[in-house]
């Protein structure tokens, strides 16, 4: 099929962006989208132009690396799917496509299409962790877990972190990216020791960069991983609780 | 460490620690917690204050009686006006709080869009009554000074026959004049629209959140927004119609 597409190109951190248009003739339906990306890109190559810069690295959906704005949604108009697993079969011949990196303050534009998401590793720094002893590694089943929260946590856990969720707030709030990776250690006994300072201090170092929530939902819709604004509740709660607990008492401070 | 687009352009100073409520407002989360609490207050006394005006279809000496009864709440244990003064400062002060949380919240998410914007955006989520909460708002807090002007403190310019202590009488005189008809109906759309996702909002935002009910937040608010809207305007339909008189 023959598709238009606009693009946003920048050269570079500081440079000046804007939409160029591009034809991507005699794609398959089978490709990616990133493959449709790519087979453009060796069309620019061939012709002497620069390639479009995009972020990519497994290309199946589980790191998080890739993440577009497709036509005014996050990763495309395939609820659940990270771009990566976007195939071109979602498109119809003659659609003219608009592509956009993330826009956040926190996420500004290094290149094209590719975003610094390093405000997202400042949050985690903070505190998406467990401080334990090393050792030899404890016996199996050694902590009962509820199969509940152990589904829970999981789900939360399956957050790749790819910024689909500040991309899509209007607010540019990342409550969903963060409660997920609040959620996955707080759900869990092993999260217990540090659960109240992890959250204050992810969520105070999340306000230093990212809005606030005013539970749009776009969020939720546009991650890839369907996490769940509950988490969002969660994490709420539990800053409430970091604010009224005597955290000396509890061991964590 | 500032990394880049980082909200606070210069770096934290050292502080002192302060007394936690003052923390936690400081906290964006913390001013949901305001913006969720004062609007129940709020929500409270929408609905106290539309059961109220449903006296009006009990005639004049009703509506008027009712009124007077407000002022004697309390009494005579406590002089009169003197519960009535409590709940307008309380009333004052949630929505003050809930004005400058909402003042405060929107600034600090302007900042974090950055300068660039989407060419095309797509949403799927957000509604029509969620992304005009700051205008919806507005237009409430517009109609609330217009409103105590017209019939609490009877402002010449706008009520030019307002009559102290003549609730009905006033009432009817404001009225029966169409834009303020208008005045009503905008404001109601408003009201429904802001509640509609304030009072599903807001349990997110303390982090009410449980399987067992989380679909009956949405039901609740769609209920009470759909309740308000209704119960106020049967008032001035009912001057219109000519059932109140
Ligand atoms: S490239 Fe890894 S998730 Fe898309």
């Amino acid at each position: 099929m023959d598709l238009k597409l606009r693009v946003w190109r920048q050269g570079g951190a500081a440079g000046p962006g804007g939409f160029k248009e591009y034809d991507a003739k005699g794609i398959s339906e089978e490709a990616s989208f990133l493959e449709m990306l790519d087979i453009v890109n060796e069309e620019l190559t061939m012709a002497g132009e620069e390639p479009i810069a995009f972020d990519h690295d497994c290309r199946e959906g589980i790191c998080g690396t890739c993440g577009l704005m497709i036509n005014g949604q996050p990763h495309g108009p395939q609820q659940g799917t990270a771009t990566c697993q976007l195939h071109m079969r979602k498109f119809n011949n003659g659609d003219t496509i608009v592509i956009e990196p993330w826009r956040a303050l926190a996420f500004p534009v290094i290149k094209d299409l590719v975003v610094d998401r390093s405000a997202f590793d400042r949050i985690v720094e903070a505190g998406g962790y467990i401080s334990v002893d090393t050792g030899s590694a404890p016996d199996a089943n050694l902590t009962p877990v509820p199969k509940e929260a152990v589904d829970a946590a999981f789900d939360a856990a399956a957050c790749i972190g790819c910024g689909a969720c500040v991309a899509a707030c209007p607010n540019s709030a990342a409550q969903l990216f963060t409660a997920a990776k609040i959620g996955h250690l707080n759900l869990l006994p092993q999260g217990q020791p540090e659960r109240l300072t992890r959250t204050a201090a992810m969520v105070d170092t999340m306000e230093e960069y990212f809005g606030s929530c005013t539970n749009h939902g776009e969020c939720e819709s546009a991650c890839p991983q369907g996490i769940s604004l509950d988490y969002i509740a969660q994490m709420n709660r539990d800053y409430l609780k970091a604010q009224l607990a005597d955290l000396r008492r509890s061991g964590q401070k | 460490m500032t990394a880049t687009g980082s909200k606070n352009e210069s770096p934290a100073k050292a502080k002192r620690p302060l007394p936690w409520p003052i923390r936690f407002y400081q906290s964006d989360v913390g001013k949901k917690y305001v913006m969720a609490i004062t609007g129940v207050v709020g929500l409270g006394f929408i609905v106290f204050h539309m059961l109220g005006n449903l006296h009006a279809f009990e005639g004049s000496d009703q509506l008027n009686h009712y009124a007077e009864g407000l002022r004697e709440i309390g009494e005579p244990i406590a002089p009169k006006t003197f519960l009535l003064w409590i709940g307008r400062l309380g009333l004052l002060a949630a929505l003050a709080g809930h004005l400058h949380a909402a003042w405060a919240l929107s600034r600090s998410n302007q900042k974090a869009r950055g300068a660039v914007g989407y060419e095309d955006r797509n949403y799927l989520a957000a509604n029509y009554a969620s992304r005009t909460m700051r205008w919806t708002g507005i237009i409430i807090l517009l109609f609330i000074v217009w409103h105590l002007a017209d019939l609490t403190w009877g402002v010449g310019a706008i009520n030019p026959d307002y009559v102290r202590g003549e609730v009905y009488a006033n009432l009817i005189a404001s009225l029966e004049r169409w834009p303020v008809f208008l005045i009503y109906l905008t404001a109601q759309g408003a009201l429904a629209l802001h509640i509609w996702h304030g009072a599903w909002s807001l349990f997110q935002s303390v982090g009410i959140n449980n399987a067992r009910f989380n679909h009956w937040r949405r039901n609740f608010a769609t209920a009470l927004a759909g309740i308000v809207a209704i119960g106020y305007l049967t008032v001035p339909f009912g001057i219109l119609f000519g059932i109140i008189h």
